[in-house]
């Protein structure tokens, strides 16, 4: 006869009813998620009761998926010009013992220097090895930990090639990243959206996943932008664009005119990183504008500025583009002033947000964007649910028909199986997808798989040996290997799919996987549970499965 | 009840009797598919080709040629404008009532402008009242890496399985079941090929999920094979495979029905956005049914699995 002990149904019993706890709150959902996004209103949802929901994907609920690549190789050539503009102009003067020296084209991790005088390429290292300990290259900006050998020196031939070590590279590369996300994270804040989620992916991607929000359109218009402001000393200004530019000047085109053209400084006098503060505002003309101010020492050098300059123009440069050239009227002391452009209200918003937010230390590329308006999630979340409810009362139907009173054994077992899958996803925190909905789904008419093994068993051994009880222990027994290998097989595609999934797929991987646990432990030990009960209690003569 | 009994036949099945045939078959529809997969290719979706994908709805009635005609004329590369319908589809319709006027747009990758933007705007004057239900839009770099990934999923699923087989029973028994795998994912790769249903990251994760369940059924018969070779030492292999088959024939029947039913209420009412992934599984529960069968028993049947399995040897997989 079957033993059922007090330790084997009260454990079953509790297990069972924290996992209906845990998974209720699912079940009330809008009651639940009221009572979370407004505390202090009274809710019909005890306090007592756990409130975690389990959190619905972007698919689900809508919102903006986005994969972006921060162009670290920018940086690095732009590091790479400073160093060349640095080496040349020390090169230069020894010119004599060097002969003539200039850069080669090559690929972005690197620089390549042709040395005039072949012998005296050892002169040449020694002296370009100098700019190895040269903080030049860390402008604050970068200042972290600086390993002292920056830069790997080799020559071939007349040739110097010049590259940076690997662990700089990768040191650069981290804080390039963990710069662009911690201002994209401001400029999403800005949206003011509710919970965006934004992590940094493989070496050089940041995900963004932003809920609730409908269109991409505003996102794109604040992570697009590098945002990188300076204010630059005027040259000189022509509509024809071939200035003869020094080496420290450049040539860039203006936003409001497209025939026109400035011959910039390249060193700009004050630079957006000193800004304290930018607000939208209006001009004296009411048209929309932005108003910034600088920080103190920032402000010293642009008060010394505007009053060596009276008369003359000085050019305000957003992301390479001119957007305005005032000329200055009088000496600027107070290091705040205002931008003013061909702006509308959106707009001058828009860059104060970008402007408060810190320039991007790269350009980022969209790599991948999602989009799912909030209808058509909720109309997945209602088709998703139709199909769970009808599926699942269909397989309640078929396994009653089926196998009757133990039919109805596993399908009280098979309820208890999505009671503990909702409960899980709730506890874990993971993120339920369509695609999910869907591993539930199908995790519905799997999970009878392991009962099935069993009451086929049963039954075989029914037809063969005497007792009753003894069937059903041989019938365990002997299915018990079939279901290891059979659940250990789907367990291993689940994983591979979690692995290699990304977004929604990752969803499934997990429902179907917490599904094939789940469904393993109610089969094995429930469903047993109520079989070992009845034989007890009722003590059957037949056993008819 | 009403089923029971159904499955209790006495008379034994023989499985093997037009297995002969049916290897024929077997190969020939995969020759089938690898050469229309080469042949038609696949219908990549987006994420697989990059490009944009747009879901767009209007209350009032429009048609393919309305949108086709919105759009053309401008420099976007291939459009291709496809009507979400589905008789059924009304059941589950939700917020939309119908799917009368819902449309999918794709556009091919063009580099340079913001294909988004353009085709929003473009819409958004010619088509009153329109909704932009879901926007996707893949670069290249992207799509390229998805390729990858999925590819390697499945590789690396096969192969693990593989494995685990080969540790569980015996190399005959890992051999046949990923060759059931390997037929099953083909012939859901031709399928696709011949139907032009859109083959997305969606169909990948239907594909493993496939090799998960056709190996659960092939493990299932297997285990059976196994154990009928310990029980009946003298019986020949044909006759043991076949008792095996059919001693599990109620039980693979019980589970492909389960499977089918959830799955059928998935493709029916689970929405559009599902219906190509709960089409390759509806698919895949059929073949793999078959083929841990037909493939997965019939090459055991072939390789000629040893015999000389004793409770001694106990090297020879690990038993539970």
């Amino acid at each position: 006869m079957p033993q059922l002990s007090f330790f084997r149904i009260s454990l079953i019993a509790t297990i069972c009813l924290i996992a209906l706890l845990f998974a209720s709150p699912n079940f009330f959902y809008n009651t639940v998620d009221k009572k979370i996004n407004s505390p202090s209103q009274p809710s019909p949802w005890p306090d007592f009761m756990p409130s975690t929901l389990v959190k619905l994907g972007l698919d689900l609920r809508g919102g903006v998926y986005m994969l972006l690549e921060v162009k670290t190789e920018d940086v690095i050539r732009e590091k790479f010009d400073f160093l060349w503009t640095d080496i040349r102009s020390s090169l230069v003067k020894k010119r004599k013992e060097l002969g003539a020296i200039r850069r080669l084209d090559s690929s972005t991790e690197q620089l390549k220097i042709e040395i005039g005088n072949l012998d005296s390429i050892d002169f040449a290292i020694r002296e370009i090895e100098k700019f190895n300990s040269s903080t030049e290259l860390f402008s604050s900006r970068w200042s972290g930990s600086v390993t002292r050998d920056v830069l790997e020196i080799n020559s071939e031939d007349n040739i110097v090639t010049i590259t940076f070590s690997t662990e700089h590279l990768t040191a650069l590369e981290k804080q390039v990243i963990d710069q662009s996300l911690e201002i994209i994270r401001r400029r999403v804040d800005e949206t003011g959206t509710r919970e965006p989620t934004i992590q940094r992916q493989g070496r050089k991607r940041v995900l963004v996943q932003v809920p609730g929000l409908g269109s991409s359109e505003e996102l794109i218009s604040l992570l697009g932008k590098t945002a990188k402001l300076t204010f630059n000393e005027v040259v000189s200004m022509d509509t024809n664009s071939s200035f003869p530019a020094k080496m420290d000047e450049m040539v860039i085109g203006s936003e409001q005119n497209t025939d026109l053209f400035f011959l910039l400084k390249k060193r700009p006098v004050v630079s957006g990183e000193n800004l304290t503060n930018a607000q939208p505002s209006f001009d004296e003309n009411g048209l929309p504008a932005v108003s910034f101010s600088f920080n103190p020492s920032a402000a010293l050098k642009f008060g010394n500025y505007t009053k060596e300059n009276i008369g003359s123009p000085f050019a305000i440069v957003l992301d390479d583009v001119v957007i305005s050239a005032p000329t200055i009227r009088s000496h600027i002391p107070g290091g705040s002033g205002i931008i003013t452009g061909n702006f509308s209200v959106e707009e001058s918003n828009r860059l104060a947000i970008l402007l408060r937010s810190g320039a991007l230390p790269a350009e980022i590329e969209v790599l991948e964007l999602r989009t799912i308006g909030p209808e058509l999630g909720r109309d997945s979340i209602n088709a998703g649910k139709v199909a769970a409810i009808i599926g699942g009362f269909l397989v309640l139907v078929f396994m009653w028909l089926s196998y009757g009173l133990f039919g109805i054994f596993a399908n009280v077992a098979l309820m208890l199986n999505i009671i503990l899958v909702m409960a899980l996803l709730s506890v874990l925190g993971a993120t339920l997808t369509l695609p999910g909905i869907a591993g539930i789904v199908l995790t519905i008419g799997m999970a009878v798989d392991a009962n099935v093994l069993v009451f086929e068993r049963i039954k075989e051994e029914i037809k063969r040996s005497s007792s009753i009880y003894n069937s059903i222990n041989i019938g365990y027994e002997k299915a018990l290997s079939s279901i290891v290998d059979a659940n250990v097989t789907t367990m291993i595609a689940a994983v591979i799919l979690f692995f290699f999934g990304s977004g929604p797929i990752k969803g499934f991987s997990v429902t179907l996987g917490l599904g094939i646990i789940t469904s393993v432990f109610t089969a094995l030990l429930i469903t047993r549970l109520f079989i070992d009960a009845y034989i007890l209690f009722y003590k059957p003569k037949v056993l008819r499965v | 009840m009403l089923f029971r009994g159904l499955f209790n036949q006495s008379k034994e099945i023989e499985f093997f009797r037009f297995s002969n045939l049916l290897s024929y078959i077997s190969l020939g529809a995969i020759s089938a598919s690898i050469f229309l997969f080469f042949i038609l290719g696949l219908n990549y979706g987006i994420d697989f080709r990059g490009g944009t994908m747009f879901m767009v709805s209007s209350t009032q009635k429009i048609k393919v040629s309305d949108i086709r005609n919105s759009l053309s004329g401008t420099i976007l590369g291939d459009i291709s404008i496809s009507q979400a319908t589905n008789p059924l589809e009304t059941l589950s319709a939700g917020t939309f009532g119908s799917t009368d006027n819902i449309f999918i747009i794709k556009v091919e990758k063009t580099e340079g402008i913001n294909v988004e933007t353009k085709v929003k705007s473009l819409l958004k004057n010619s088509v009153p009242n329109i909704k932009f239900l879901q926007i996707e839009s893949v670069g290249s770099k992207v799509s390229s890496e998805l390729v990858r990934n999925g590819m390697l999923a499945v590789f690396f699923a096969v192969i693990s399985v593989l494995v685990y087989i080969w540790l569980r029973f015996e190399w005959q028994f890992a051999l046949g079941a990923v060759l059931a795998l390997i037929h099953d994912v083909i012939l859901t790769v031709g399928v696709f090929s011949i139907l032009r249903y859109e083959f997305n990251l969606s169909i990948i994760a239907a594909l493993l999920t496939i090799i998960g369940y056709s190996l659960n059924d092939t493990v299932v018969v297997f285990d059976r094979v196994r154990e009928n070779l310990r029980n009946f030492k003298s019986l020949p292999l044909l006759k043991v495979l076949n008792l095996s088959i059919n001693n599990t024939l109620s039980r693979t029947i019980m589970t492909s029905v389960t499977t089918l039913l959830a799955l059928f209420a998935l493709y029916f009412l689970g929405g559009d956005v599902i219906r190509g992934f709960t089409f390759a599984m509806i698919w895949g529960v059929l073949v793999g049914t078959y083929s841990s069968i037909f493939v997965a028993a019939k090459i055991l049947l072939i390789l000629n699995v040893k015999r000389d399995w004793d409770e001694k040897d106990s090297k020879a997989g690990t038993q539970f």
